[in-house]
């Protein structure tokens, strides 16, 4: 090495430096982007990133993938409106045939033409074993997909599945593309191509996706030309980005969001869910296997005090999978905070309280661990509240931090702060959370609950069509839970969300328990006016 | 010359074998579940035979020998498998990946020689002078200070409170292009932080070298001959001082690598390092074995770069290492 190769690059290396160092000093505040106030341009900030953008792999299943479109779509108020169906369906007297009736003269984002073929494709292939779809059990029901034409759709169902119309707001994609690439691994998981409102522009993993109006959308162009939706995993980070003007909304926590209440220009909107926080109680548990301890916890737990500490209001007491102001809810099956009766149910039972304050019956000990997710602050603080609630009554619950592969092999013994909620339908959440059948299969039943009215009662709830039929099979469950609980429903989570009130008329709909890019008042960005 | 760089390649692929096997050895030992890492929160209400067929379809359900094996095989036709996490083949996750990576890096180590030896020359001049017992000073202070630290300091300082350089990413929020003036100003901060943290090794070196230097018989020789101070520190005390320099070089590449790791996860710089968090919780063995294959690689490669260096710059270092 000479000394004329080192001077050599040296003065290269130095004239980089200074070349990175002047474009960093000639464009100051590159925060000045997004908040500019464009009516045409939206950017979010959201704690959730998808796996894939890939219908077929689970993207979008329940909706609003800003990308594609569903044979149907919910609205508003969750009601069920035709989307690249041109009305709703028809459904057979046996409740098992589902005709639709296509949207004519749609086409995909490449140009070319949507028809019943990929509507076919996208369901057979979901459902066929090679493809890596974890969702695709909620497509159960379904026997065979046909095309009576290029226009038309026949669904045949195994049984009767009343909610199975809901199903159908998974996204549809073309199978002129991904015909021709392996499905699992394909670049269609970023290239995505629908007859959606967006086309995606760009996705930069762990950052951000950009998303840019489609100019031919069937339901006509959007007002929002450029869409981006930032991933920011941490709340801190997210608030911070949104108060330097580098967002102009993001979902944060009712804390958090409550520094933006009276800043003008932004507007702050809750949504409300059926994102529920519940305890399993086991039924191969001696302690939590028994009735009178159920029952007593029931009770004990001072639920209204959880949602004013832990959620900061933002949030209601649960006494089951549906929501006190959902119309599924069974009226009379609230439960008063009342530790004196909750004493009572235990007495009269024969759990007597020992030397240190906890209850003994028959030699055991009422006492057992109570396992929530690692690092997820909000479970914790439900978890230690419920703990300390029923610490009052006697029972003595020790709680426990582990990630789910710690706690899956517990579950049939040990309690667990689970979540859990989805809201176009009643069957979605509770047939997999009561049904004694499922108790061990995955994390289905996770309390291996065990009743044969509310067998009974899902089933008939999941087969009838009739509308007063599925509303009494659910009330008769949610009355159940109240004389035998197998979970103690703790809360209803709001979601909160803080945007530039730049645009008029925005809503949110009902939310699920998984944020994904469907929620938040972005649910319908293409349908945003600005404000004049 | 050919000699040692032959011996030491043929040496390389025992060790890459051995590396590649340990991965796979590593994450099958390890508690996390791929299946239920590639469902996701979908695993939580998926059944049990739905699982089944994804632990078929992943193939994760063979002995981890058979899995390396297979692995091996097509890894030598040049197939790196799927990525399972990503959802897309091993190559593209790299190729879209390894880019960005290899400039923060690049920019970075070039920032920390340059520093690093202009200080160092600087402090050796007047060594026990207030320029050297500062710099020296720093470079003790700096070597303990932890990278994602520094770099959480940089962002806290820089983006939050000045408002005068973006935070993290690759572009600014809402842009959609990937420009070279924006990725130049995002490019700032976490090129500087990984730059500081190689900066007091290669400072000190320098500086030692230099200051050895100066002191042996040539250098004083060359200033009785009356050559002046420039040239006597450039010319004959730098050349013989950044021999130590050049071997380490190619010795800190794993250094590099790890505090690479660090300062892309803090920024969010979309390369190498977040991609191999997220293969190691999800237990995504092709992604994680061609990661952690590629780092080895680079490893050998720069201890090979480092003796070929010193060997080309002191004719007194034989070829037979």
């Amino acid at each position: 090495m000479t000394t004329g190769s080192v001077r050599g690059i040296t003065a290269v290396a130095l004239a980089a430096a200074l070349a990175v160092a002047a474009t960093a000093c000639s464009n100051p505040g590159g925060a000045d982007g997004a908040g500019s106030g464009g009516k045409d341009s939206a950017v979010v900030g959201i704690a959730y990133e998808p796996d894939t953008l890939n219908p077929l792999l689970g993207y979008g299943k329940d909706g609003n993938s800003k990308i594609f479109d569903g044979l149907l779509a919910l609205d508003e108020n969750m009601r069920l409106r035709p989307a690249l169906a041109a009305e709703l369906p028809t459904v057979s007297e046996d409740g098992r045939t589902y005709t639709y009736r296509l949207r004519e003269g749609v086409t995909f984002s490449d140009g070319k033409p949507f028809t019943a073929e990929d509507v076919v494709y996208t369901y057979t292939t979901i459902l066929d074993e090679k493809t890596n779809n974890p969702s695709k059990g909620e497509l159960d029901a379904i026997a065979s997909v046909t095309a009576r034409d290029p226009h038309t759709v026949v669904f045949t169902l195994k049984y009767p599945y009343a909610p199975f119309a809901e199903r159908t707001v998974l996204p549809i994609v073309p199978e002129h593309i991904l015909s021709g690439q392996d499905v699992n691994s394909g670049d269609f998981s970023t290239h995505p191509v629908g007859t959606g409102p967006y086309l995606l522009t760009q996705w930069s993993r762990g950052e951000k996706l950009t998303f840019k109006a489609n100019p031919r959308y069937w339901g006509g162009a959007p007002a929002v030309k450029k869409f981006t939706m930032a991933i920011i995993k941490d709340d801190d980070v997210r608030a911070t980005r949104l108060s330097a003007g580098d967002l102009d909304g993001a979902i944060l926590p009712p804390a958090l969001a409550r520094g933006f209440a009276d800043e003008d220009g932004r507007k702050t909107y809750t949504a409300t869910t059926y994102d529920y926080r519940t305890v399993t109680l086991p039924t191969h548990n001696k302690v939590t296997g028994d009735l009178a301890i159920r029952r007593a916890l029931d009770v004990a737990v001072d639920r209204q005090a959880m949602v004013d500490k832990i959620l900061d209001g933002a949030g209601k007491p649960a006494y089951g999978p549906v929501p006190t102001d959902s119309p599924w809810f069974a009226k009379g099956t609230e439960r008063r905070h009342d530790p004196v009766r909750a004493e009572k149910i235990l007495d009269e039972a024969g759990w007597k309280r020992g030397k240190d304050g906890i209850r003994v019956k028959n030699g055991v000990r009422a006492a057992f661990p109570l396992w929530y997710l690692a690092g997820d602050r909000l479970r914790q603080d439900h978890a230690l509240a419920y703990a300390s609630d029923a610490k009052k009554a006697g029972i003595d619950i020790t709680t426990q931090a582990g990630t789910w592969e710690v706690i899956e092999p517990r579950m049939k013994q040990d309690a667990v702060l689970a979540g859990g909620g989805a809201p176009a339908d009643p069957d979605f959440d509770q047939y997999t959370l009561l049904k004694s059948d499922l108790a061990g299969d995955g994390f289905n039943n996770m309390a291996w609950y065990d009743n044969p009215t509310v067998d009974k009662a899902l089933e008939d709830g999941r087969r009838s069509g009739d509308k007063a039929a599925r509303k009494a099979a659910y009330d008769t469950i949610q009355r159940e839970l109240l004389k035998n609980p197998g979970y103690t429903f703790l809360t209803h989570i709001d979601h909160v969300y803080v945007l530039a009130d730049r645009w008029q008329g925005l809503t949110t709909q009902v939310e699920p328990h998984d944020h994904g890019l469907a929620s938040g008042p972005w649910w319908n960005v293409e349908d945003w006016k600005p404000k004049k | 010359m050919a000699r040692l760089a032959g011996r030491r390649l043929l040496l390389a692929v025992p060790v890459l074998l051995t590396v590649s096997f340990a991965v796979f050895a590593v994450a099958e030992a390890s508690p996390f579940d791929p299946v239920k890492a590639y469902a996701g929160t979908a695993g939580l209400t998926a059944s049990q035979e739905n699982l089944d067929q994804l632990r078929a379809n992943l193939g994760v359900d063979e002995p981890f020998t058979t899995r390396w094996w297979n692995w091996l095989g097509s890894a030598l036709t040049g197939d790196l498998g799927d990525s399972s996490v990503m959802r897309r083949p091993v190559a593209d996750v790299i190729g879209e990946r390894l880019g960005w990576s290899v400039l923060l890096a690049a920019t970075a180590f070039a920032l920390a020689i340059v520093l690093g030896t202009c200080l160092g020359v600087l402090a050796a001049r007047r060594r026990g002078g207030w320029l050297d017992r500062l710099t020296t000073g720093a470079a003790y202070t700096l070597e303990a200070v932890p990278a994602f630290w520094l770099g959480l300091l940089a962002i806290w300082l820089f983006a939050l409170e000045l408002d005068t350089l973006p935070a993290g990413g690759l572009t600014d929020t809402a842009s959609t292009t990937v420009t070279f003036g924006e990725v130049a100003e995002h490019l700032v901060l976490p090129a500087t932080v990984l730059a500081l943290t190689q900066l007091p090794w290669f400072f000190l070196y320098v500086r030692q070298g230099v200051a050895d230097a100066l002191d042996e018989d040539p250098v004083r020789g060359a200033r009785a001959r009356g050559l002046g101070e420039r040239t006597v520190l450039l010319g004959h005390a730098l050349r013989s001082g950044m021999l130590p320099v050049l071997t380490l070089i190619g010795s800190r590449i794993p250094e590099l690598i790890t505090g690479a790791l660090l300062v892309e996860t803090v920024f969010s710089w979309p390369g190498i390092a977040a991609a191999t968090v997220e293969a190691a919780t999800a237990v995504d063995f092709p992604l994680l074995a061609a990661l952690t294959v590629l780092a080895t690689a680079a490893v050998l490669l720069g201890n090979l770069l480092a003796d070929l260096l010193y060997g080309l710059a002191d004719p007194r270092v034989g070829f037979d290492g």
